[in-house]
């Protein structure tokens, strides 16, 4: 094992080497395309075997990497944002041929307006898609969550791809130290893919169903998925254990931080609650027991984990790097659903979005969200939503505006 | 924890100066983050990395807001608001920069409550091909000021960061890391790490509700034609294409149609002219013109001949 400095996107690339992967269907995006490059680095060099095919669209690149993993060779694939969403028809498709893949998400705002700063709304488009979800929040957990992801997509018990989720910038462009597993210790964790009958073969045709289904069969197919995608619970509790065995590293479906005591939780995903843990650290110092708890796992939805590790908690904030627009923060509603109704559900649980964009949280935002949380409890009242947005913000964009309606003017009077 | 900042151009080695400070700091045993920090790739425009360090592993993220040092690659973008090389700076925070000009002038210029720093660029040579590696000095001045690399960490690093280049280049690199260590040798140790304020007295964060707003107001339209051209790109030239009328065979098309930014016009007569308030340097033209008619002079020196009466 070597300890070396890599970025969230070299670390993609490494996991996928380690997994010995055949086939790398690719099309680049920012801010994913370090990680195809350096796998066609290795390609062309041969550092490692496998093959590589560039394809015109993340539509034909899903639909190639669906088509490769149903003929039963491990698969990688990686892109963002606006490719993500250009994929979708086929992200869903190729869930239903049950044929596990690898693919890494860099997670990316959407447009309009353009960004190339990360938030959320990019993968959780892809929410029920009947891919599963892993969100890593540092770059090492990048690595490890795109071996882990092989194991847990390929278990005969799950059959299902699996999504690995880092955000843009934060984790893609950002080194940060990573222990590089041996490779013969990465394949004795992830061994050789039993396709088992997942054998799609040129001149042996194959047919899984009707073409057009009826609503019997239908619900068949698509509520088995669904039971595939819960039985990944158990399996990635055995996967994580497994992980935890041969590498000396914890990686649970629910990350709890200094949660066992805590009054007051704080609820996010990605590579932002790392400055959470910052500010939980800095809290407790100062006497305030707040913990953070971090769903790894998105889907399937590790609804029993939360729930346990927030029973009991006088509130909670979820803090929402995505925004449903009419509605609010996604994970807020997601939580709500694991609570709701439950005995000893914390009466309290608040909503705050941030992030998006990129949009950096302070650790002075994080303590005022345990402040008002804590303020929540005591009154036993959920406060508003609330979008992480100061005067200098709202100042800034005004002065844009007063520029923009001053050129309007002018032009309406020289027209 | 360190943390540091380079600013500079694209194309003049941020990132790489980033990533050897980084591995610097790696080498001696320190946790570490770097990264750069830009928007669509572009070459001159102001940008910037940042490594962050410390023995414990770190939960800090993204751009660094109070930093402990400050490096500027290239002395024309504290002139650029929009560069942010003064953001978050007080009295703790070292400024250095790579300049000609003298270290009086600049602690005249920028007032600051901390101490400013200058790392003398080197003399424009002859030999346009004999790069300054501005970078590879800016990563060895950090090194030798936060006092807590030795300079055998510095050299092992340069060597694994540029090991895809040439050894000739490595060996150019490593001379010019030592120049620049040299340099700051007198002041080794004069950037400390420092500790973020606690939890206990913040200032509250001022989050606004935000007003609807019409959408005649809150679409995100752009009203008017050729807003681009009151952002002055000439500003990002490190490098300034000049014509030599003499040379020039009046083709009328070459320069005009190869450069990228259409900044370069053509007289009814075939003169062609640069728009040297949009030209970005990136000297397409130099390379294209068929009789070498136009030659790349280094930005600085052509403002100096234009104040020069």
């Amino acid at each position: 094992m070597s300890r070396a400095l890599l970025t969230g996107n070299a670390a993609a690339a490494w996991g996928a080497r380690l997994a010995r992967v055949d086939y790398v269907p690719a099309f680049p995006i920012t801010p994913q395309t370090e990680i195809i490059e350096t796998l066609a680095g290795w390609l062309d060099a041969g550092d490692m075997p496998g093959r590589m095919v560039t394809l015109e669209s993340e539509h034909s690149m899903i639909t190639a990497a669906g088509a490769a993993a149903a003929t039963g060779v491990r698969v990688f694939s990686a892109t963002s944002s606006q490719g993500l969403l250009y994929a979708m028809e086929m992200l869903y498709t190729v869930a239903g041929w049950r044929a596990p893949f690898v693919l890494v998400n860099v997670s990316r705002g959407l447009a309009s307006p353009i960004t190339l700063e990360p938030d959320h709304n990019d993968i959780f488009a892809a929410r029920d898609s009947g891919f599963l979800q892993i969100h890593c929040s540092t770059c090492q957990e990048v690595l490890d969550s795109t071996l882990m992801a092989f194991r847990l997509g390929e278990d005969p018990r799950v059959r299902l791809p699996v999504i690995v989720n880092l955000d843009g910038f934060y984790l893609s462009f950002t080194r940060e130290p990573v222990d590089i597993p041996e490779a013969q210790l990465a394949a004795a964790f992830l061994l050789p893919y039993e396709a088992e009958n997942v054998r799609f073969r040129a001149s042996a045709p194959a047919s899984q169903a009707m073409a057009v289904l009826g609503s019997g069969p239908y619900s068949y197919f698509r509520y088995e998925s669904h039971l595939a995608a819960q039985n990944a619970l158990g399996v990635y509790d055995e996967v994580a254990q497994a992980f935890g065995a041969q590498f000396g590293r914890s990686h649970p479906a629910v990350d709890a931080y200094r949660c066992e005591d805590a009054e007051v939780v704080f609820v996010m995903i990605g590579c932002f609650a790392t400055k959470a843990r910052h500010a939980v650290d800095r809290l407790r110092d100062s006497g305030v027991a707040v913990g953070l708890l971090r769903p790894r796992l998105l889907r399937p939805w590790p609804a029993q984990a939360l729930y346990d590790a927030l029973r009991g908690k006088r509130a909670v904030a979820v803090i929402d790097q995505n925004l449903a627009p009419g509605k609010g923060g996604v994970l807020h509603g997601e939580l709500a659903s694991v609570l709701y109704g439950q005995p000893d559900a914390p009466p309290v649980l608040a909503s705050f979005i941030g992030g998006l964009g990129g949009r950096d949280i302070s650790a002075e935002e994080f303590y005022e969200i345990a402040a008002l949380t804590r303020a929540a409890a005591d009154s036993g009242r959920t406060p508003p939503p609330r979008l992480l947005y100061t005067e200098d913000e709202l100042r800034e964009v005004r002065k844009l505006q007063a520029i923009a309606h001053a050129e309007r003017e002018q032009l309406r009077s020289e027209s | 924890m360190y943390r540091i900042r380079f600013h500079g151009r694209g194309g003049q080695g941020m990132k790489t100066a980033s990533r050897v400070l980084g591995s610097a700091f790696f080498c001696a045993g320190f946790e570490v983050q770097d990264a750069p920090r830009y928007g669509a790739e572009r070459r001159g425009a102001p940008i910037f990395a940042f490594v962050r360090a410390a023995r414990e592993p770190i939960d800090e993220r993204g751009v660094i807001r109070c930093p402990d040092l400050v490096i500027v690659a290239d002395d024309s973008l504290p002139g650029v608001p929009a560069a942010g090389v003064l953001a978050g700076m007080d009295e703790h925070s070292v400024l250095l920069i790579n300049t000609h000009e003298d270290v009086q002038l600049w602690r005249e210029r920028l007032n600051l409550a901390g101490p400013l720093l200058v790392l003398p660029a080197p003399a424009e040579t002859v030999d346009r091909a004999a790069l300054p590696y501005v970078g590879t000095a800016c990563a060895a001045a950090a090194a030798c000021l936060s006092g807590s690399i030795e300079r055998d960490c510095l050299m092992t690093a340069l060597r694994e960061e540029l090991a895809a280049l040439p050894e000739t280049v490595i060996e150019d690199n490593l001379a010019a890391a030592q120049r620049a260590w040299d340099a700051m040798a007198p002041h080794r140790g004069l950037v400390k790490e420092r500790d973020e304020a606690g939890a206990r007295d913040y200032t509250p964060p001022a989050w606004v509700d935000l007003p609807f707003d019409s959408a005649r107001q809150a679409a995100p339209a752009i009203h008017a034609a050729a807003t681009s051209v009151e952002v002055r790109t000439g500003l990002w030239r490190t490098m300034r294409p000049v014509i030599d009328y003499q040379r020039c065979n009046r083709c009328w098309w070459v320069c005009s149609t190869f450069c990228p930014d259409a900044a370069i016009s053509v007289e009814p007569d075939g003169k062609p002219l640069i728009d040297y308030e949009h030209c970005k340097g990136c000297l397409v033209c130099v390379a294209k013109c068929p009789p070498h008619a136009i030659e790349a002079i280094p930005e600085h020196q052509a403002q100096q001949q234009e104040v020069a009466p």
